[in-house]
């Protein structure tokens, strides 16, 4: 055990460590576009990190993470564009302006998406199965008609604002810097998932998991511990979100769309449910393949699919699963 | 008389719903298997339709067409894939149907181009009748109806009258005992979802005749099948069909009329706004009230 506990430290540094590198190296090398695709790999793998919280650790199969995903997108582009035309957001019940700067609207974000999470998992986890797998799904969707249908905020066209946020010391325009914001935020909630993956509560979220009687018979109660990790994958989700949006300067309902749910729940699978760097080494492959297939072939998605489909067939610890030799749950 | 057309077309949109759900219910009910992919046989169903109809000049043939390779596509997708993941947690089913999903819009994207196609209906069925009361109405629109329900009385007979149907609630009931019985399992599941497969291609090859044929048309679809078997509840015939009524009239109802409602209170342009939004998201706070009151949906029998 303790061994494998190890091997499995050594294999979450040295995915981020070559993350890290592979974006340092492009930089020194002079590729801009690659360093942004590494950015890309950090946001989308901080968003598998969040729902990993709640679809690994928890059990949790929600469909519907791209909710929390895009909501915190808007909220920074809606901050971000009323900032930039000097209109309030709200003026009641007070006034909010619009801001620019990331350390404001990261919270903001992270609230919003947090509160969703609350009202969302409060009626989804009334079920479970199935039922919360399309449950989650459907009110995912229902916020990503809603997007379409409010045309006060682009609706189907989406949402610009052409200047990037703003964070105090840095350069955000600087692919190298946004990557390493983005690459900062990551590790801290790796740290954070490890952290709390090893608290009472933690602990108490994967025993609801494994056999929720058996918690409910030392007395936990699986429905309040459930619901926080599914606000606190939300929330990660959230900040993940706005990074994208951050990083498009652009959002749209596709960022709502079931679509993005299922990507996200691929770079939790595709690197491995549970473990703790299993969605930074699912979301870089991911963007890879992406990158990859894209070049080969118009139809690259079926090639995914394909891959996809082989993976949870043959494969279903994941890739990281291949290299440890074992099943899929730390 | 807006009111009474209005409520056909939400009947009419119900009793498409309920082709879609139907098959998944059944697929829910009797394997515990979460398919996303159901979208994609609708798709599949649409555009054999369409192709085959374009071909031959007949729409019936083509209706023929959709059913056949739907329940082909079904098959085959339960052979070399499904049957493989009943016994996997539902995790790995989304994510295999998922893969599907890619696999089969891409594919159909292959062979037909990302232009949408278009069906036209055979001169029997286009036009309008006129109904009791001097509703102008489009017959194909009554046709569906028609379809609709006779598929929810053939299904009832299905499972209630024949052997098949003992087979298909026995393997829903207890899988292990149907088998020691002698009943060749495998066999029985590639059928049952050949049969939704064949449901939902129906479905897909009549809404073609009522918008465009083209790739991703199953998935807005396929999200309302689902609402609507969390509504009826998993794995209920009976439900399905409720629930789909009731998802397609909230749906159309609510989009006719909130607007108009709003604009009592509002100006024109907000009201038309608020009132899109809102309809818009009616059937998920239909949803979410259900869920409120039964977690189980209507007719569900387990939580």
């Amino acid at each position: 055990m303790r061994e494998m506990l190890n091997r499995d430290t050594a294999i979450n540094l040295a995915i981020l460590a070559l993350l890290v590198a592979a974006a340092v190296a492009a930089h020194l090398l002079g590729e801009g576009f690659a360093v942004t695709l590494a950015t890309k790999a950090a946001i989308f793998g901080l968003a598998g990190v969040g729902l990993n919280l709640a679809l690994g650790y928890g059990g949790l199969i929600s469909f519907g993470h791209a909710a929390f995903f895009g909501i915190g997108g808007y909220v920074t582009a809606i901050l971000a564009s009323h900032a930039a035309a000097g209109t309030p957001v709200a003026t009641l019940p007070f006034t909010v302006m619009g801001s620019n700067e990331m350390l404001g609207i990261w919270p903001m974000a992270m609230l919003a998406a947090g509160l969703a999470a609350l009202a969302i998992g409060a009626l989804s986890l009334r079920t479970s199965g199935v039922y919360f797998i399309m449950v989650t799904l459907a009110f995912a969707q229902m916020l990503y008609y809603f997007a379409i249908s409010w045309p006060r905020y682009g609706g189907e066209d989406g949402l610009s604002f052409y200047v990037r946020n703003s964070f105090p010391g840095l350069n955000t325009f600087a692919p190298i810097q946004y990557f390493a914001v983005c690459a900062v935020l990551l590790a801290v909630a790796l740290a954070f998932t490890a952290v709390v993956t090893q608290s009472r509560f933690g602990l108490a979220l994967q025993a609801a998991r494994q056999n929720s009687q058996r918690t409910v018979a030392v007395g936990i109660r699986p429905y309040a511990i459930r619901l926080t990790a599914f606000v606190l994958s939300g929330m990660i989700v959230g900040l993940a979100g706005s990074l994208y949006a951050d990083l498009n300067r652009f959002v749209s309902p596709a960022m709502l769309s079931w679509h993005m749910s299922g990507e996200i729940m691929v770079f939790v699978i595709l690197g491995g449910v549970g473990r703790l760097c299993g969605p930074v080494a699912g979301a870089a492959i991911f963007i890879l393949l992406e990158h990859v297939l894209g070049g080969i072939s118009d139809y690259w998605q079926a090639l995914l699919g394909l891959l996809l489909l082989a993976i949870v067939l043959f494969a279903p610890g994941g890739l990281i699963g291949i290299v440890t030799r074992r099943g899929r749950h730390a | 008389m807006l009111l009474a057309e209005q409520a056909l077309n939400g009947l009419q949109y119900g009793m498409m719903l309920f082709l879609m759900a139907a098959g998944l219910t059944l697929v829910f009910g009797v394997m515990g298997l979460i398919n996303l992919a159901h979208g994609s046989l609708y798709m599949t169903g649409a555009f054999a339709c369409a192709a085959v109809a374009a071909a031959t000049g007949s729409f019936w043939l083509g209706l023929a067409a959709s059913l056949a390779a739907a329940a082909a596509a079904g098959a085959l997708v339960e052979i070399a894939v499904i049957r493989r993941l009943y016994a996997r947690d539902h995790l790995d089913q989304v994510l295999a149907t998922f893969a599907l999903i890619l696999v089969f819009s891409e594919g159909t994207r292959w062979l037909f181009g990302s232009f949408p196609l278009y069906l036209k209906l055979p001169p029997s069925l286009s036009g309008a009748v006129v109904l009791p009361g001097g509703l102008h109405y489009p017959l194909f629109r009554l046709v569906i109806i028609g379809f609709g329900a006779a598929v929810a009385l053939g299904l009832w007979w299905l499972i209630t009258r024949t052997r098949l149907g003992i087979r298909i609630r026995a393997g829903e009931a207890d899988r292990e005992m149907i088998g020691a019985l002698g009943v060749d399992i495998a066999r029985l599941y590639t059928i049952v979802f050949a049969l939704g497969a064949a449901l939902a291609g129906l479905a897909g090859a009549l809404v073609g005749t009522i918008q465009s044929v083209q790739v991703g048309m199953g998935e807005p679809v396929l999200i309302l099948a689902f609402v609507v078997v969390v509504i009826g509840g998993i794995g209920s015939i009976k439900g399905a069909f409720v629930g789909a009524l009731l998802v397609g009239m909230t749906d159309t109802l609510g989009k006719a009329l909130l607007p108009g409602l709003f604009a009592r209170v509002w100006d024109a342009s907000s009201a038309n706004t608020v009132g899109a939004s809102l309809a818009s998201v009616l059937i998920y706070v239909l949803m979410a009230v259900v869920l409120i009151l039964r977690p189980q949906g209507l007719f569900g029998a387990r939580g």
